[in-house]
């Protein structure tokens, strides 16, 4: 095992895959109401284009995009739009969102379109669809996919990496796709690899899929360069910058993005859209969610709609066990606590786990023994003990001079702290205290400015 | 043999000593710069907080803000009138006038009125819970409670109140502005205490959806509208909106006939007792 290809430091959590594994994913039945923020992409939230009152089809669009680093939002069912109004996000605020009332008489199926021949678009054609579709990264950032596809001018790709890794322990989502549409992430991957001219692709996956490794292998296409590189199990190797290390061997410089070292890292499940949106032309309105936990009684995988409620997800897995305590979106070491049943299902929405009480340790907080576990944690290598009592004294300028920004908040130094000490938390807040601090500097000094004019 | 060793060796410590004292007498004289002897006296006489209220980047920087004439005495808000009047006979200038200004909470959601939907058990501050659905809290605008207003305060001014929402002193409080930039919630603002008329609300939900997560919130109906002059209170993303240049218009009608009490008339200190009092008339009455 130790043979295979990694990057230093890092994790390894118990994987409790096997809850979901092994499930085909399956259609959950439509909800009687879907709500659709407008902001599920990082850049800026798209424009609501419709009214109360309006009536949309599955795939019309809803929302359209705000600039070039922002997608536009599409109805992922048809019905009718109840309202538009203020809605709980799973980032824990409140986000305008489209409230859309499926109609019961509907067979929810999309109208034929016209998809054009990816073979014959410019590379800049294929970047305008994909935008248009509303593509965006469904590893969990949800950056938007298009962006990545135009890279920036006087760099080239040299290698796009599809990560397959899913390192997160619980969430079998791109598992399930690498297995299930093995055709579709080589034919997405075809699409980026012509739209960036890469020469070179390499799919990695952790050795914990085995099948989903032999399902994409079975599929390899003799024409283009493109192989499949088995990969050590460890967390998080599914950052880019962990996968561009454990694949090439390259670092890439602090503040830079993989690109800087002509790399290009995409999702398999976001290839996979890609190849389904030049297929069927239908917008992204629905993607893999893997409902796992102890907390849930009828574990599975489910394709659904975005915007379906979280209640009506739950409801849809059999419901919760009376020992559930807590559900996060995303996996258990960067997901989001949710605090709110009516939160909606967005783009970025890998799975949803239930804990229950067995597996939510409440331990308490001791100081630092200073012992060392979260440097050789760290894949960045940070200083996380030094950090954490930088914010405990909430001493942000400092923790900024000692790298705070190539934190990606992995959570490894959590996860490993025998103090139990919520370093990853504190680093996130420090973060926003950050940027607030230095707003208030820089509108005071903008206010100093105008008295001197004055 | 002895005798040399000795004389050498403090020959040459005097010489080297001798040699850089006069060095540091020449440089003392031709690098010297000239600053206002009167800046260290006034920095002397100011608080030393060093809290920035006053808009110039600590102590040091307002005396020289002084000198220039560029800032008045009654600037700096921590002084009290005794000392601001000591800094303007000491520099012979006119101390100036300023209205007091404090920071005001634009939020009156305690956990009495305010709807909690979850428990949170994360690290104990509000911006780490800010991410978590706002520690649980119904209403995502609201306050979160766990105090970083109240540590971030230089002055002690603000103590967690009974419902855990962060009451300030005026008498104490600054307008330092830290509290402002550390409420992960934007909810403090500083405010003159001349305008009285007060929303504490910030969540942009309208009607019976606001009022479903929090007693107190402004439901955006436009009574206080009609009921104030015209022109002083407008709905805008669904809160009353008090103009701040008509504040001379103010006048405690406006908040006669508020259903949820959103509006408040304060006179001086937020959530009095006063005001308390009459949230439970009110509720009583609906009751």
């Amino acid at each position: 095992m130790s043979f295979l290809a990694t990057f230093r430091h890092g994790v390894h959590p118990p994987e409790h895959k096997e809850l979901t594994s092994a499930l085909t994913t399956r259609r959950m039945p439509f909800p009687a109401e879907v709500v659709l923020p407008v902001r599920q992409h990082a850049g800026k939230p798209a424009k609501v284009v419709v009214k109360k009152g309006d009536h949309v089809e599955r795939g019309d669009i809803v929302a359209v995009a705000d600039g070039f680093v922002s997608a536009p939002v599409h109805a992922s069912v048809t019905g009718e739009v109840s309202s538009i109004e203020w809605w709980p996000h799973p980032d824990g605020s409140s986000a305008p969102a489209v409230r859309i009332a499926v109609s019961p008489h509907s067979a929810q199926i999309a109208r034929e379109r016209t998809v054009p021949d990816w073979r014959g678009l410019e590379p800049a054609q294929i970047v305008q669809a994909v935008q248009d579709a509303g593509v965006v990264g469904l590893g969990g950032a949800a950056f938007p996919t298009h962006v990545k596809l135009a890279p920036p001018k006087g760099t080239k790709v040299d290698t796009i990496l599809l990560n397959g890794c899913e390192c997160e322990p619980y969430l079998t989502t791109d598992h399930r796709v690498m297995v299930e549409q093995a055709d579709r992430v080589i034919h997405g991957l075809r699409i980026m690899m012509r739209c960036t001219g890469a020469p070179r692709a390499v799919i990695g996956i952790e050795m914990n899929k085995p099948d989903a490794i032999e399902a994409i292998r079975r599929v390899l296409p003799k024409d283009l360069n493109v192989e499949v590189l088995p990969l050590r199990v460890k967390y998080p190797q599914g950052a880019e910058k962990m996968l561009v290390e454990s694949v090439l061997g390259l670092e890439v410089p602090s503040g830079k993005l993989p690109i800087s070292v002509g790399a290009l890292v995409q999702n398999v499940a976001s290839a996979a859209t890609i190849a389904e949106v030049f297929e069927t032309g239908l917008p992204l309105i629905e993607r893999i969610v893997t409902v796992t936990g102890l907390g849930i009684r009828k574990p599975a995988n489910l394709i659904v709609p975005v915007g379906t409620l979280l209640r009506d997800l739950l409801a849809a897995c059999g419901g919760m066990t009376d020992d559930a305590r807590e559900i996060v979106f995303g996996g258990p070491m960067m997901g989001q606590a949710q605090g709110n049943l009516d939160v909606p299902v967005t783009k970025g929405t890998t799975g949803v786990v239930v804990l229950s009480d067995a597996e939510v340790a409440r331990e308490h907080v001791h100081p630092c023994i200073r012992c060392g576990k979260c440097l050789d944690a760290c894949p960045v290598f940070l200083n996380p003990s030094l950090l954490g009592r930088y914010a405990q004294r909430d001493r942000w300028e400092d923790m900024e001079s000692h790298h705070l920004n190539d934190c990606m908040l992995c959570g490894a130094c959590s996860y490993v702290c025998p103090s139990n000490i919520p370093l990853s938390q504190m680093f996130g807040a420090a973060k926003t205290m950050l940027r607030r601090t230095k707003a208030a500097d820089a509108a005071l000094a903008a206010n100093a400015t105008a008295t001197v004019k004055s | 043999m002895d005798e040399s060793a000795i004389l050498s060796s403090a020959l040459i410590l005097g010489g080297t000593g001798l040699t850089f004292a006069i060095l540091i007498a020449v440089a003392h004289r031709k690098l010297r710069v000239w600053e206002d002897p009167r800046i260290d006296q006034i920095v002397a006489m100011l608080p030393g907080a060093n809290c920035g209220a006053c808009g110039s980047a600590g102590c040091r920087n307002f005396a020289e803000r002084l000198l220039k004439a560029d800032a008045k005495p009654v600037g700096c808000t921590v002084m009290n009138p005794d000392g601001v009047k000591s800094v303007a006979s000491f520099l012979g200038v006119d101390a100036g006038t300023a209205v007091k200004r404090v920071a005001r909470l634009l939020c009156a959601g305690g956990s009495d009125v305010a709807t909690k939907k979850a428990e949170y058990h994360g690290h104990r501050t509000c911006v780490a819970a800010a991410s978590v659905s706002t520690g649980g809290k119904g209403c995502s605008w609201g306050c979160i409670g766990l105090a970083d207003c109240a540590r971030a305060c230089s002055f002690g001014a603000i103590t967690m109140g009974p419902t855990g929402l962060p009451v300030v002193d005026p008498a104490k409080c600054t307008a330092c502005n830290d509290c402002v930039v550390v409420c992960p919630k934007d909810l403090f603002q500083i405010l003159p205490v001349t305008r009285r008329l007060l929303v504490q609300c910030k969540s942009a939900l309208e009607g019976d959806s606001a009022q479903a997560v929090c007693k107190v919130a402004c439901t955006a109906c436009g009574k206080c509208v009609q009921d104030a002059k015209p022109g002083l209170i407008s709905i805008a993303n669904g809160l009353a909106v008090v103009d701040p240049a008509q504040s001379a218009l103010e006048e405690p009608a406006a908040t006669g006939r508020c259903p949820t009490g959103a509006i408040v008339w304060c006179e001086w200190a937020q959530f009095a007792p006063k005001a308390a009092a009459k949230s439970a008339v009110r509720e009583t009455v609906n009751t």
